[in-house]
């Protein structure tokens, strides 16, 4: 049901595990991907909850956006960091909010780089619709209806706990 | 508009739109190309060693003086980067048939160039053409690949990317600079970016008559003793002694500069037990460098060149991605 009320982001965080749990059964190669900031935020915490640390991975999607030639480099670039084997490998990429699906693009294009999955999967804490690229989540922690001029900011405070808030 | 005639390498925003010299760069820009740099770093180890950020984008080398380490690199960089690279061997072309710079300039720049790497024997060549462009194709950027006697700000950054790699903190360092002060853009650029980031003891060590005048008010102390000079340092920055200086009267010959100012592994004791060498290449064996201390445990010239791949990666992504 869509709402704008204040979120409970440990909620949506146990939500999304278990959907992520369940569609990895019996899948051997699975490995876990977090776009930064705030995937890799989640996808770390996944990782260690579905013991998959070793296939934990974080992407930085700055040097693969489409709007560079508008906007430029992203001032604050993190180092992308994929240390297992991505041939073959059933790849769940995770996001905190999925919107237009351009984000999700750059990521895939990054995974590509650095070999051939054999599956990637989606993962959002939370899908606010709005969508220009045929891009789909496999697992979403909420659906969530915003105004266009609101976003929606995933936190992790000094101690790990994440908080999710709407902005003006 | 006299900010953009002092700084024509920065947009009206303060953003880097040319990358001409390191003097008047803050130090929030030289961190932002480094920290882009180590980002850059891991692509080349990965199955697909190029990222598309300037594709579409044609990069054009001009390369007026000899160079071979800094063409290379700023080829790889741009094909990393995914541009198209067009290299021109300047002896053979127009220039010699009597076109001017700028006329060259404007010829390329109507074959649609986006972006110039340029190295010139004069001081100043990359700031004209770059003043050139502000006038006439704002969107088209200039890298200084080295001019002149005065500056190579893609090897200073590399110097300083390397530096920050193995010290991490530049606020307690103590670096030395060996050689020919006098003639190299390299140490120039060294010494802005040295303190812009807060090195607190910069050295300068050669012959007087390769210590130019002036070091002491951009806040270096220089040594013309090599063995006061390396004491408890934490980096040495050793630089080529261009062969051409030796019949210049400037100094008596190769083995007797070796004498004084060779970096031997006696000297080297005389730094800090861990500190690095750094040598902006080629390097001349025997004459500013004993093999040993090439080819010792704590030379970082090879990863100096690798890490200059990245960071003049970090320095045409960042420049395409600025508009006027």
């Amino acid at each position: 049901m869509p709402t704008t009320e204040p979120f409970d982001a440990e909620a949506l965080y146990r939500e999304l595990l278990g959907q992520v749990r369940a569609g990895l059964q019996g899948i051997p190669d699975a490995a876990i991907v977090g776009i930064h900031s705030g995937g890799a935020w989640l996808a770390e915490r996944l990782a260690h909850d579905l013991d998959l640390t070793h296939r934990f991975g974080s992407i930085d999607v700055s040097f693969y956006r489409d709007d560079y030639a508008r906007k430029g480099l992203h001032p604050d670039v993190k180092p992308t960091h994929i240390r297992f084997p991505v041939d073959g490998a059933t790849v769940v990429l995770v996001d905190d909010v999925l919107q237009t699906g351009r984000t999700t693009r750059a990521a895939i294009n990054v995974l590509f780089d650095y070999g051939r999955p054999a599956c990637i999967r989606l993962a959002a804490l939370a899908d606010r619709g709005g969508r220009e690229l045929p891009v789909a989540a496999d697992y979403v922690g909420t659906r969530v209806t915003l105004e266009p001029h609101q976003s929606l900011c995933l936190q992790r405070d000094d101690a790990g706990q994440l908080s999710l808030s709407i902005e003006d | 508009m006299p900010i953009l005639h002092n700084h024509p390498q920065l947009n009206k925003h303060g953003e880097l739109q040319h990358l001409l010299t390191i003097e008047g760069l803050k130090k929030s820009h030289i961190d932002h190309i480094l920290d882009t740099a180590s980002s850059f770093v891991g692509i080349s180890d990965r199955e697909v060693k190029k990222v598309p950020l300037m594709r579409g984008k044609s990069v054009f080398n001009l390369f007026f003086e000899n160079s071979t380490r800094t063409r290379t690199t700023f080829e790889i960089a741009s094909k990393r980067l995914s541009a198209d690279v067009i290299n021109l061997n300047i002896q053979a072309s127009s220039t010699t048939k009597g076109e001017s710079l700028l006329d060259t300039i404007d010829n390329l720049a109507a074959m649609h160039a986006d972006m110039f790497v340029v190295r010139h024997a004069q001081s100043g060549a990359p700031y004209m053409i770059a003043q050139h462009l502000n006038r006439t194709r704002s969107d088209v950027h200039v890298v200084n690949a080295g001019d002149g006697r005065h500056a190579h700000p893609t090897q200073g950054l590399l110097d300083m990317y390397t530096i920050r790699h193995y010290k991490k903190d530049f606020t307690n360092l103590r670096v030395a600079i060996v050689g020919d002060i006098l003639h190299s853009r390299v140490a120039r650029s060294d010494i802005h970016a040295l303190t812009t980031l807060g090195v607190p003891e910069v050295r300068a060590i050669g012959p007087h008559t390769l210590l130019p005048g002036g070091l002491e008010q951009m806040g270096v102390r220089t040594f013309t003793n090599m063995d006061e000079g390396l004491r408890d340092v934490d980096v040495i920055i050793m630089l080529r002694l261009q062969n051409e200086r030796m019949s210049g009267a400037l100094l008596p010959s190769a083995q007797e500069y070796f004498k004084s100012y060779g970096l031997t592994p006696e000297r080297l004791a005389l730094a800090k037990p861990d500190a690095i060498v750094m040598h902006p290449g080629p390097m001349n064996r025997g004459v500013e460098i004993d093999s040993a201390v090439a080819d010792g445990a704590q030379a970082v010239i090879l990863p100096q060149v690798t890490f200059g791949i990245a960071v003049r990666m970090a320095v045409m992504s960042i420049l395409a991605g600025t508009h006027a």
